[in-house]
């Protein structure tokens, strides 16, 4: 597991009060539908990545991120 | 000799009237636990037919000047920070002065949204401290009930009425520490409620209902309100450790506990109000400020951090040592 992969488990993990072994097979679980988020934890959850990548995600962006793998993509292409 | 604002009393009020969870979820399609779940509000105080903006200040003045132990001739200027004011003029400060019976005062009304409290703190403490005035009621009243869509489950949710009050005096000893205030026009469009009648013809058609992009302004609220207990602290040279207590504006539960956490504070030094009250706008700092310090948990000595976020948007804090 790259890196990444595993810094942005943890923060949905935390986020979203889900263990990470849930989300080991399951890169394409979506936030709301599979781990139970609502709008503001989705808002969260992006605020916390911004914070953990250093980065600024516009909100046009933050809201194509629905899946764990969309959140690592979204990094590895965006962040440092 | 340095002058300084000091806080000499504190006021509120609550209407009779109790709208829970339950109620509002018989007009639209929301729950008790969902609503909760996302704002930490359980219901919230709708004012009467016969209760305005300056009826509900009076009541809350009164208690204020009365801790205060003062005359009401004694003050020297009146601020009402409202959105919701009974008249577009003559302002709910002039209003205000009338129903307390002050003859020899100045009375206006500030707007800044859900800020307004902060934002009429910060314009007493200034003329407190040049020293023009001695004394001054400040007071936040809001009949958001009246500018809420009853039909919008989005927002309808969110908002409650009431009014608080605090009485301010010049003093050798802080008092009030530091105040900021702050607004960027820019965001106008994310939380707004127009006023119909002098819209222009392009918005004409806008009822007069709040109107919010809730994850959006969340998103901008929790960052800046962060920012601002940073400039605060660094303003007086002190540390997170050093606030005893967060009085925050009661906007949502979920706001409060990311500013709590910023201040590595528990949720035991936050006064929260969130849940009988939900967001009273501009009365919810004073609102909250009363209950710490009438139920005795704000004590003499103590450092209070006031902060708020709202519509323009604007945002703001005020530093006291009570």
């Amino acid at each position: 597991m790259s890196n990444v992969e595993e810094r942005v488990k943890k923060i949905v993990a935390e986020q979203l009060g889900v263990k990470p072994e849930d989300m080991v097979n399951a890169n394409d679980s979506s936030f709301v539908d599979d781990l139970g988020a609502d709008s503001l934890d989705t808002v969260e959850l992006v605020m916390a990545l911004e914070e953990e990548f250093e980065c600024e995600i516009p909100d046009d962006e933050a809201e194509k991120i629905t899946t764990v793998q969309q959140a690592i993509d979204y990094v590895t292409k965006n962040a440092s | 000799m340095t002058r300084y604002s000091k806080v000499i009393g504190t006021g509120g009020y609550l209407p009779e009237e109790i709208r829970t969870n339950a109620d509002i979820s018989q007009t639209v399609d929301t729950s008790d636990s969902w609503i909760f779940e996302r704002t930490g509000i359980k219901s919230r105080r709708i004012a009467a037919a016969h209760e305005t903006a300056s009826s509900m200040g009076e009541a809350a003045a009164r208690q204020a000047l009365a801790m205060a132990d003062i005359d009401p001739e004694q003050i020297d200027m009146i601020i009402v920070a409202t959105g919701t004011p009974d008249r577009v003029y003559p302002s709910t400060g002039c209003l205000l002065q009338k129903r307390l019976g002050i003859k020899n005062c100045v009375a206006f009304d500030v707007q800044a949204a859900c800020s307004g409290a902060i934002f009429a703190l910060s314009i007493a403490d200034q003329y407190i401290k040049s020293g023009m005035v001695k004394t001054v009621l400040i007071v936040g009243a809001e009949l958001c009930s009246r500018i809420t869509d009853w039909t919008d489950r989005g927002t309808c949710i969110l908002f409650g009425d009431g009014a608080g009050a605090v009485v301010l005096a010049a003093s050798d000893k802080p008092g009030i520490l530091s105040t900021h205030i702050h607004s960027d026009g820019e965001f106008e469009d994310l939380l707004f409620c127009p006023n119909p009648q002098a819209a222009s013809a392009e918005n004409s058609a806008e009822a007069g209902y709040i109107q919010m992009r809730g994850n959006e302004v969340f998103k901008v609220a929790v960052n800046t309100l962060g920012r601002i207990v940073d400039e605060t602290l660094d303003a007086n040279q002190l540390e997170k450790s050093d606030v005893d207590w967060l009085v925050p504006h009661q906007a949502n539960i979920r706001i409060l506990a990311a500013t709590a956490k910023k201040l590595n504070m528990s949720m035991e030094q936050v006064i929260v109000t969130l849940e009988g009250q939900g967001n009273t706008s501009s009365a919810s700092v004073l609102l909250a400020f009363n209950e710490g310090v009438r139920d005795g948990r704000i004590q003499r000595g103590h450092i209070v951090l006031l902060e708020a976020f709202g519509a323009g948007f604007t945002w703001g804090s005020a530093l006291i040592r009570y």
